[in-house]
């Protein structure tokens, strides 16, 4: 194992570790409050139980595989979880890269909603790739059709939550399409709280 | 299952150079109350040494041939009882990285208890399989019960008694290697959509002296966990159930 810092870019080499140690030596070298952090890592659970604990601490979490080599890449920028206790609510917005999205339709964009059908599948799929993840998706009106157990992007909207994206379902929408029962990833939420994510975000996208 | 320890001996590895002997003696010593708790006698041992302490025993005992429990009789409609809650394997993860010290507490305590009264309490009921939960999780035991048994299970994770700080340290990505090779494997297991990734990597863990797994009648259920809980098994759960016949299928929800 070696720990070399290029430019301001840490790199851990785990190649040969087996779970625990590369968790271990990943809060190790996270205490240290690198701007990024870059993980080797050669299994696939190393690779899920680096990346489950920087999403837990707030990391924004970027995984490239070449040859059976995981590159784990963990950055700070979006980390909410690191910031000290000092900083107040609206410090923490304000640095906060991290985009809000909020949707009030399951189907993406007018005209034909069979391709609108289409193309929301297409904006999950590729929303996991993006870097940093969302901070908060909020769902309103149809919207709230895509967190119930027969949403079509039920899959990704659970590993975005599991990745440490807050998903936040207007309730009111819930009870008029009576789906509260069906409700399978993320949370109730009102328009208080949805108009607070909005005001209080500097990258609000409404689709 | 159902037979009784007659001889024990210790298994030890230790380093002998870094860890100092009084280490070594809290060992030894702690096995040797649980083995006296058992009612068996040590016998002696075998001691190498190791980079890393290991600590284990060879039980001899007894059984008598018509009280013999496996894990292949179990029946249609039968109830699935648990008697420790899971999560060790987790939490000796937290425990190597100086977190969650209140789970890895309550962890330790659930290892130190015998499975023994457990085993008693077994006795006055019609217990048609058993097995206790080790290395390959929960899940794991119960797929070698329900595939030897030819039947197929419903497992509600809901009810599945977690340790404590259990679930959060799962989210951390606290996993030991052996629970994504259980779940590599046992890949015939169904999760609704329901079941979150943290709690399906903990029905995984490999458990370090976890309880057991019990099927019998249903109607048997409530009866059967109001004594264990009477016997000190806090943690006594019914889990879920055998559905039909299959070929060891579980699916949870």
């Amino acid at each position: 194992m070696s720990n070399e810092k290029e430019q301001n870019n840490t790199i851990l080499d785990c190649r040969g570790l087996a779970c625990p140690q590369p968790v271990i030596l990943t809060k190790k070298a996270l205490d240290q409050l690198p701007e990024s952090l870059t993980v080797i890592v050669d299994n696939a659970a190393a690779k899920e139980n680096v990346a489950k604990f920087a999403t837990a601490g707030g990391y924004g979490v970027s995984i490239e595989e070449t040859g059976g080599l995981y590159q784990v890449r963990l950055l700070a920028g979006t980390n909410v979880g690191r910031a000290t206790a000092s900083m107040t609510a609206t410090e923490l917005s304000a640095t906060d890269e991290r985009p809000v999205f909020l949707i009030s339709k399951d189907t993406l964009g007018q005209g034909s909603d069979t391709l609108g059908a289409i193309l929301i599948k297409s904006f999950f799929v590729s929303l996991l790739e993006t870097n940093p993840l969302p901070k908060t998706i909020m769902l309103i009106n149809s919207g709230v059709y895509l967190a119930v157990q027969e949403s079509p992007v039920l899959s990704a909207m659970q590993e975005l939550s599991g990745r440490g994206v807050n998903i936040l379902v207007c309730g009111t929408c819930l009870d008029y399409f009576e789906l509260k029962e069906k409700l399978a990833v993320g949370s109730v939420t009102n328009m208080y709280s949805i108009l607070s994510e909005l005001t209080g975000s500097r990258r609000a996208i409404t689709l | 299952m159902g037979g009784k320890p007659l001889t024990a001996m210790n298994i030890v590895t230790f380093p002998v150079c870094r860890l100092d002997a009084e280490v070594l003696l809290a060992i030894l010593s702690g096995g040797q109350q649980k083995i006296a708790e058992a009612g068996a006698v040590m016998v002696g041992g075998h001691t190498i040494d190791d980079d890393e302490p290991k600590y284990g025993l060879s039980v001899t005992g007894t059984v008598h041939p018509s009280k013999i429990l496996t894990n292949a009789g179990a029946q249609i409609g039968d109830a699935l009882i648990l008697t420790k809650a899971i999560g060790t394997g987790v939490l000796y993860t937290a425990l190597r990285m100086d977190l969650f010290a209140d789970g890895v507490a309550a962890a330790a305590q659930s290892m130190a208890q015998l499975n023994k009264y457990a085993a008693e309490v077994m006795e006055k009921y019609t217990v048609h399989a058993c097995t206790d939960i080790t290395g390959f999780g929960l899940l794991g035991h119960a797929y070698e019960m329900s595939s030897a048994s030819g039947v197929e299970m419903q497992i509600d994770s809901g009810e599945v008694p977690l340790l404590p700080d259990a679930a959060a340290a799962a989210t951390m990505g606290l996993v030991p290697a052996g629970a994504y090779a259980n779940r590599e494997y046992l890949k015939m297991i169904s999760f609704d959509s329901s079941v979150t990734v943290n709690i399906q990597d903990l029905l995984f863990d490999p458990q370090t002296s976890g309880g057991l797994l019990i099927s019998l009648p249903s109607e048997q259920a409530d009866s059967i966990v109001q004594a264990m809980k009477s016997a000190g098994a806090a943690a006594t759960t019914c889990i879920g159930r055998v559905v039909k016949k299959g070929k060891g299928q579980i699916n949870v929800k």
